[in-house]
């Protein structure tokens, strides 16, 4: 998986142009291939200027959320009267999400120099690139990558002879999902565990160590740098008027040609699922897809003729996340998914909140009894129940990603529960 | 917050209006308006807010989520429901009840915190009365997370108060949430022991029983104790303290909350004071000393015995202790002035003092008795040697001699010895009134930072043992029978403001249980800050 498969859709090749190819990760190399041009712009700009243009680009944040990128970083104090910092959210801890490995994986330097962008554009005298510790092999390139940027001067002091100085330290987490959440992944980072916190403050207010701080998605940051030297409307000329740019999709699952591809966001669901990837492998029948990650509602197999876009995925009763469609086919059982998804949650909340620490963990025996041919039709009732409970009442949306796929699956495969509890054990 | 030029701002809990200074958590304006909304990892005393119990939901008219109400901070014109108007918030608070519950041993007939617990109290208020699980529990186990504190994991609620006052507090990061979601315990920091002087306190802020001194294991049920207002005679910070007794016996002291004083905190020394002071053996009947023997007599003989004899006018020495009221005090010198005796001494112990860097007003001081501000002020000079009587008269109040010599004052001529203890010296007494030891008495001392405070009887003496202040206006009126009687301690209280001009404008009355400073007229400021 990960390479790009050829297709017969019309692409615009952004970030993944390079994939697959293992020269573009040295410097030499890639600036041949045109990389570092935009922070050569950058260096000419002030960081106004450079906000405005990706706030115009109307690129949205790649991580999940889907919140404008340039308005993220408008927040950002306009005097600086200390340090203010930057943070890439290279925690990719979403079951389905691969996407960002890709990019630390084939084209670092376009990280880096996205980075690099971004910290101009709120003021950053430091980034730090924080990356999942499982993603050991792929924070060896980045690396190497950082390095050689180093010595070019792209990174360091008196950058490409601007006078401007920015910093960039390479973080290797310890594993939990939860440092993927900004305020988990920042209180990680300077030594904490990784627990969410209350907001407000914002990060923008108090962050890492205190101070102003943006958190920004790999995919999102490697987006920038061609933003900045092709233009706003250059990069709207992908996607929709609320949805632009392309966007990778990491497809897994049950499919002919699973893999990471670069489409342009709009591309009708089903297409991706049944063009780009081939459709259900051994020619079976769709049973469900998981759209945008673990922690999105499931769609069923008629509900996939919807634009793959945030509003799109947003309309059909789903999210788009981080694009990471999950297939399965028929032979799915639904339960035993869904028990999975609940036990990797259960397995990764903090253990702050009593709604999360105590309800994920409680849905998951439920489910695994259901499985196991001890489950009583109540059982439907207070996973009902539960889904109320573990929905808005957390500091962070770890509780809700678990009711998302549940309710979903309730809804939808009622059958799939009703069969077990009647029948017992599958 | 007490910031007199703060903004205020007003806002509607429940249709009450109130009006508060901004910044104000909505918690606290609930509360001004009459409302406690339920919560566990709050804690007024405790600076973090993690907001992570979810136990303080309040619906806020305009947010579309409900919002933890211990880090909201009040605006102008918010409208606020709590559990007593909204049904989303019953139900948010139901749901964090029975989630708490879940893997909860239910324990209560065996746990001590059973009858003052949160999770008790809250499990009742919201009244479901069976748990939908029917899947095992979650065992966790117990552990001893201190050299005097036992951690019963089952029973935690993972509130972090513990962790927080710590960190916050105590300065010192020695407790950690290990693991996490389901399987969080506390334990301490790796390579750390918990060994802070003020680690007594994380077992007052934990909620439920999950934190106990070993001390108080299975002790005593929360409804058999009583409960007395005190202030701790460890040192000279004069703590606020609770004592708990069960069949006249220290159970537990709990720090009691004086915003001036030690906040809602307590050192450990002081938790074991009461304790320690009064062991050993005690004097509880009044003896006198005939053919060469100490002979068991009644207060009426023992008063008649000794006025006959007091040598009344003709000097000697005389030893206190500072651990005795001021009320005490000031009537041992109405007794010397009769006997002429010219002031007396009393020694005070000193140990390391140990800092709270969380509330710096409070410290276990040097000087480790309650009362030396009260002692000097009454004339009282400090000396460690004990006096030496010579062939002379030698009186001692409260002091036991423990330290002394066994031989100590048998060579006085006339040794009066009013004590709570009977040492090796003080059986060599001509006549021994027995007094009311720690705890035993109402009275007041004198803190560090001439605060007077009041502190009020927990136990009874045993025997027929009074207070010192008692006995001595006994003795005194059996010398003088014009002498009006002083009845209790307000009037033993007026005795001294009458007498000592640093003392003229307190009244026990004015002094409250939060005390007043010397010659301030005036009960201190008392409220939160």
């Amino acid at each position: 998986m990960g390479f790009p498969h050829s297709h017969d859709l019309e692409v615009g090749t952004i970030l993944s142009r390079h994939f697959g190819d293992a020269s573009a990760r040295r410097l030499e190399t890639w600036v041949g291939m045109g990389g570092y041009e935009g922070l050569k712009k950058a260096v000419g700009m002030e960081a106004p200027e450079i906000t405005a243009v990706v706030k115009d680009s109307g690129l949205r944040g790649r991580g999940g959320a889907g919140f404008p990128t340039g308005l993220k970083w408008s927040f950002m104090p306009q005097e600086p009267n200390g340090p203010h910092y930057l943070c890439c959210n290279a925690d990719e801890s979403e079951p389905g999400a691969f996407k960002d490995r890709e990019i630390l994986r084939w084209v670092p330097h376009l990280l880096i120099e996205g980075c690099l962008i971004a910290a101009r554009a709120i003021r950053a005298q430091h980034v730090y690139v924080y990356v999942r510790g499982e993603y050991f092999p792929y924070t060896k390139i980045l690396n190497d990558a950082v390095v050689e940027a180093y010595e070019a001067g792209y990174i360091g002091s008196d950058i490409l002879g601007s006078g401007w100085d920015c910093e960039l330290t390479v973080h290797i987490g310890a594993g939990a999902y939860i440092a993927g959440e900004e305020t988990g992944l920042m209180s990680s980072l300077v030594g904490g565990r990784a627990e969410p916190r209350v907001k407000p403050p914002f990060p923008a207010q108090s962050g890492v160590f205190g101070r102003p701080t943006t958190v920004n998605n790999v995919e999102t940051l490697a987006a920038v740098p061609m933003i900045l030297t092709e233009g706003a409307d250059w990069y709207r000329q992908w996607g929709t008027e609320k949805s632009p740019g392309t966007k990778l999709w990491c497809c897994s699952g049950h499919l002919e040609r699973p893999g990471t591809y670069e489409l342009p966001l709009g591309v009708p669901l089903k297409d991706i699922i049944y063009d780009v990837c081939g459709g259900v492998r051994a020619g079976r029948k769709l049973k469900a897809v998981i759209p945008g990650g673990s922690s999105t509602a499931l769609l069923t197999a008629d509900e996939l003729d919807c634009p793959s876009t945030y509003e799109g995925l947003q309309e059909a009763g789903s999210s788009l996340g981080t694009a990471s469609p999950i297939v399965m086919d028929e032979n799915t059982n639904m339960v035993a998914v869904i028990r999975r998804t609940a036990e990797f949650y259960a397995h990764e909340s903090c253990g702050q909140c009593v709604q999360c620490r105590e309800g994920t963990a409680w849905v998951a025996k439920i489910l695994h009894r259901i499985e196991t041919g001890g489950g009583r039709l109540k059982d439907i009732d207070i996973l009902y129940d539960l889904c109320e409970q573990l929905t808005g009442r957390t500091i962070c949306v770890l509780a809700d990603s678990v009711v998302f796929p549940l309710r979903s699956s309730l809804d939808k495969f009622r059958a799939d529960y009703e069969a077990l509890i009647n029948g017992g054990a599958r | 917050m007490s910031d007199g030029n703060a903004k205020m701002v007003s806002l509607t809990v429940d249709g009450v209006s109130v009006t508060v200074p901004a910044g104000t958590p909505v918690i606290q304006a609930a509360e001004r308006a009459g409302v406690v909304v339920p919560h566990y990892c709050y804690h007024p005393g405790i600076p973090s807010r993690p907001a992570q119990c979810r136990m303080c939901l309040v619906e806020i008219e305009g947010q579309p989520k409900l919002q933890p109400s211990c880090v909201m901070a009040v605006q102008d014109e918010m409208v606020v429901h709590t559990q007593m108007e909204s049904e989303e918030v019953r139900d948010a608070q139901q749901a964090v009840i029975e989630f708490l519950l879940l893997n909860h041993p239910l324990d209560c007939p065996i746990c001590d915190a059973a009858g003052q617990c949160m999770l008790q109290d809250y499990a009742y208020e919201t009244g479901q009365l069976e748990t939908r699980l029917v899947d095992a529990k979650l065992v966790m186990g117990r552990d001893r997370i201190a050299d005097d504190i036992l951690y019963f994991a089952d029973r935690c609620i993972i509130c972090t108060r513990c962790v927080r006052f710590m960190d916050d507090i105590a300065g010192e990061n020695s407790l950690i949430v290990a693991q996490r979601g389901h399987k969080a315990y506390i334990d301490t920091f790796p390579g750390k022991d918990l060994d802070h002087p003020f680690r007594g306190n994380i077992v007052d802020v934990c909620p439920v029983g999950a934190l106990v001194h070993e001390d108080f294991v299975f002790k005593a049920r929360a409804w058999d104790m009583d409960t007395a207002p005190g202030v701790c005679g460890g040192c000279s910070q004069g703590c606020n303290i609770d004592v708990n007794v069960k069949e006249n016996q220290v159970v537990r002291v709990k720090p009691r909350y004086n915003a001036d004083v030690n906040g809602y905190w307590m050192c450990d020394e002081g938790r074991r004071h009461l304790v320690m002071a009064n062991r050993g053996l005690r004097a509880d009947v009044p003896m006198i000393r005939r053919d060469g023997e100490l002979e068991p007599v009644t207060w009426a003989e023992a008063l008649e015995w000794v006025a006959e004899r007091l040598p009344a006018g003709q000097g000697g020495v005389a030893r206190v202790t500072a651990s005795e009221s001021n009320e005490s005090l000031h009537t041992f010198t109405e007794l010397l002035g009769v006997l002429g005796i010219d002031g007396g001494t009393f020694a005070v112990r000193r140990g390391e003092s140990a800092k709270l860097p969380g509330f710096p007003q409070l410290e276990l001081r040097e000087e480790r008795v309650p009362n030396g501000a009260g002692a000097r002020l009454l004339g009282f000079t400090e000396q460690d040697a004990l006096p030496s009587p010579g062939g002379g008269t030698l009186v001692v109040l409260a002091d036991p001699l423990l330290d002394a010599d066994p031989s100590y004052g048998a060579d006085a001529d006339f040794f009066l010895y009013l004590g709570s203890q009977i040492s090796a010296a003080a059986r060599n007494a001509t006549a021994i009134l027995p007094i009311a030891g720690a705890g035993e008495a109402d009275g007041t001392y004198v803190n560090v930072e001439n605060r007077v405070q009041r502190f009020h009887q927990a136990m009874q003496p045993p025997g027929v043992a009074r207070p010192a202040w008692m006995v001595v206006n006994r003795l005194l009126r059996q010398l003088d029978g014009e002498r009006l009687p002083v009845r209790d301690v307000r009037a033993a209280f007026a005795a001294v403001s009458a007498a000592v001009p640093e003392f003229a404008s307190l009244s026990w009355q004015s002094l409250g249980l939060k005390g007043a400073t010397l010659g301030s007229g005036a009960p201190a400021e008392s409220g939160a800050r």
